[in-house]
């Protein structure tokens, strides 16, 4: 278990190093740089640029400006903005990350509370109403693209109802303590249903199929064969087994659905991660832009990672590998 | 005065009801019964009915299926009108079933001792402590070695002949009155086949169980039952004790499964098999159902559907050729 553990972290540190290479290579084949646009801006000399270009080390060779991005990198030195003059891009990215983060991790609490009990309750009532409706919701929810669903609960559940904010992540009032997370959450309810909304709809889907599965599987014929109740039967030796995939599917989509809410970020203008990205594209503030993408990165490596953790926890098949 | 009883089972129907409206006659009208000690066995080829007659009699039928009617007691009690609550009382611990593929009947993610112990703290009440001794006992009653360690593994970790203990471990953690163990070592390596059919007879003696063996190997019927109901197109066909069956068998099926049986002396030359295939469930053939295949046939069989007829007090078959009341001419 512990070798496997850290067999696994591992093989995390070339695959982190492939990531930062590719992050580097990208941005440096993207055309342009942050003084491109307003070369043509009459009133400064050209050479002005050339001078900078050459201070921030953009005319070294391109290996080197790797290894000095890498290594800044490393050192948790994610360097400072073009755009933002005297920024260090850490400062910009770290509240806003965290907000990102919470509101990944919200949005995941949602689809679990929602998909999980209802894909069960399908799978035990198979063509039922409810059963029929949650497959209406799941194709809903994967054709409905998220910006559109965030602009129309934001017209319905904010501006008509008032019932939710419709953007930022706190009023301003509320500082600290249990007011702002009061707070907070009230301000995720609507972005936090829009970015797990296909994922509720999937993982609904997939939870039913598994569940209808492990129901009929050998080893639930034995336990009713042992007299063992319906709880039992479902809560426990069903429940277990199916939903070992389920989670670990969602650990390795975490990464995905923290880059699904950059759009979702810009409907409900909360400032997360994903507006600073968009941001940092429309300035090419290629630091910022960087930095993000590679985080990123290693938040689905990350997910990947605790992912194949839990897995190898909760299922002891793969336990002695 | 009728000798006692553990299990009676009476004009059993289990129906599976199909699309297009198709019904599979999985288990026909079936009726026998077992006495105290008695090792009964079922054979029969594969889709007879075996192991659906066995979950019917564990009322563990999946949909489409359904127990249409009959009558199914247990020392006289009658199973069928059970509560889903009731029954499950009376599954693994009054009738307790053993099924035919060990590496898939016990649960993936829990332990060998949290399997047996659930069943006891279930039906015996034990506490977690008594239940974890409790079970290794049970272990070393089937006779696996380590057990104290044993019980901590998954069963993934052990081999299929032990987890086939593990299960006939479980099945006899309430001392039930009725084991069914539905061919229980066809998935096993042959050299242990024997060692679990011996196994689960030296254990029906010592808690005093009857036992209800599903199986297609006459070898095994010869050297373990003492009773015998072959089954056919989801009905018996013939019933008889062993010894009766196998000298003078009346079916021209059973002939048939006897014909198939390698013979020691006569190797491989007496090795023949029943023409034909098992017609489906749903579309068995007018009169006889054994009429597609059968040597004998004649013309009623193909009109009329043969009844079981009490032979000797022993003995009982369903075929034509016996409608005088077993005087073949
Ligand atoms: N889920 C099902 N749907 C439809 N028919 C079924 C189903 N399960 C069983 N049957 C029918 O019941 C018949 C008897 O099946 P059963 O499993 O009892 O046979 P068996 O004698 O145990 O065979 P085997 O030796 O292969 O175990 C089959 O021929 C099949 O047509
Ligand atoms: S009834 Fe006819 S077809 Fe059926 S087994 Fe007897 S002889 Fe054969
Ligand atoms: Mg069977």
């Amino acid at each position: 278990m512990y070798a496997y553990t850290i067999r696994r972290v591992l093989i995390f540190i070339p695959m982190l190093i492939m990531l930062s290479i590719i992050v580097f290579g990208l941005a440096k084949a993207a055309p342009g740089d942050p003084f491109t646009g307003k070369i043509l801006d009459p009133t400064v000399d050209p050479e002005v640029f050339e001078q900078q270009r050459e201070a921030l080390g953009l005319n070294d060779p391109i290996p080197v400006q790797y290894a000095r991005w890498a290594s800044a990198m490393a050192t948790g030195d994610f360097g400072t903005s073009m755009y933002y003059k005297g920024k260090s891009v850490q400062s910009l990215i770290q509240e806003r990350a965290l907000n990102t983060i919470y509101l990944g991790l919200f949005s995941l609490a949602i689809t679990i509370l929602v998909a999980i009990p209802i894909g069960m309750y399908s799978a035990r009532n198979p063509y039922s109403l409810l059963d029929y409706s949650a497959t209406t919701f799941g194709f809903m929810g994967l054709a409905i693209p998220n910006f559109f669903f965030g602009l129309v609960a934001i017209y319905l559940l904010s501006i008509k109802l008032g019932w939710f904010p419709a953007q930022g992540t706190i009023s301003g009032t509320e500082i600290g303590g249990w007011e702002e997370w009061k707070s907070r959450l009230h301000h995720m309810v609507l972005p936090g249903i829009t970015l797990g909304l296909a994922g509720t709809a999937s993982y609904m889907r997939y939870m039913r199929s598994e569940m209808l599965d492990v129901l009929k599987s050998d080893y639930i014929r034995t336990a009713r064969a042992k007299g063992m109740g319906e709880r039992n039967i479902l809560y426990k030796q069903a429940l277990r087994n199916a939903i070992i995939p389920i989670i670990t599917l969602m650990g390795f989509e975490f990464g995905a659905l923290l880059s699904g809410a950059i759009i979702t970020e810009q409907v409900f203008n909360y400032p997360g991660i994903g507006t600073l990205f968009i941001n940092s594209i429309m300035n090419r503030d290629y630091p910022v832009i960087m930095a993000i993408t590679l985080l990123l990165g290693v938040a689905i490596l990350i997910g990947n990672l605790l992912a194949d953790i839990f897995y190898s926890l909760v299922d002891p098949r793969i336990r002695y590998d | 005065m009728k000798q006692k009883t553990i299990l009676d089972v009476k004009q059993l129907q289990t129906y599976f009801y199909l699309e297009a409206d198709r019904v599979a006659k999985a288990v026909d009208d079936i009726t026998f019964s077992i006495h105290p000690g008695e090792t009964v066995a079922l054979v029969g080829e594969s889709g007879s009915g075996k192991s659906m007659a066995a979950l019917s009699i564990m009322q563990l039928i999946r949909k489409p299926g359904r127990i249409k009617q009959g009558s199914i007691r247990l020392e006289g009690k009658e199973l069928l009108q059970l509560t889903n609550r009731q029954m499950a009382q009376i599954r693994g611990k009054d009738i307790a079933m053993i099924f035919q593929e060990p590496m898939t009947a016990l649960n993936p993610v829990y332990t060998i001792g949290n399997q047996i112990g659930e069943i006891l703290r279930k039906h015996q009440g034990l506490n977690r402590q008594q239940a974890k001794q409790e079970a290794i006992n049970l272990l070393q009653t089937v006779g696996i070695p380590r057990a104290t360690e044993i019980i901590h593994e998954h069963p993934h970790q052990l081999s299929g002949g032990m987890r086939q203990r593990v299960m006939i471990a479980m099945a006899i953690a309430c001392k039930p009155k009725l084991l069914i163990a539905d061919e229980p070592t066809t998935a096993l390596d042959v050299t242990i086949q024997a060692q679990i059919l011996d196994l689960l007879m030296q254990l029906k003696e010592q808690f005093h169980m009857s036992l209800l063996l599903i199986t297609h190997d006459l070898g095994v019927v010869s050297e373990y039952a003492d009773r015998v109901i072959v089954m056919y197109g989801g009905q018996m066909v013939e019933e008889a004790a062993v010894k009766e069956l196998l000298q003078n068998p009346k079916h021209p099926y059973t002939d048939g499964l006897l014909a198939s049986l390698p013979n020691m002396e006569e190797h491989a030359e007496r090795l023949g098999t029943i023409r034909g295939t098992v017609p489906p469930a749903y579309a068995y053939p007018a009169g006889c159902r054994f009429s597609t295949r059968c040597p004998a046939v004649m013309d009623i069989c193909h009109v009329k559907a043969p009844s079981l007829k009490q032979l000797t007090p022993e003995h009982q078959v369903r075929c034509h050729l016996y409608a005088n009341g077993g005087d073949l001419s």
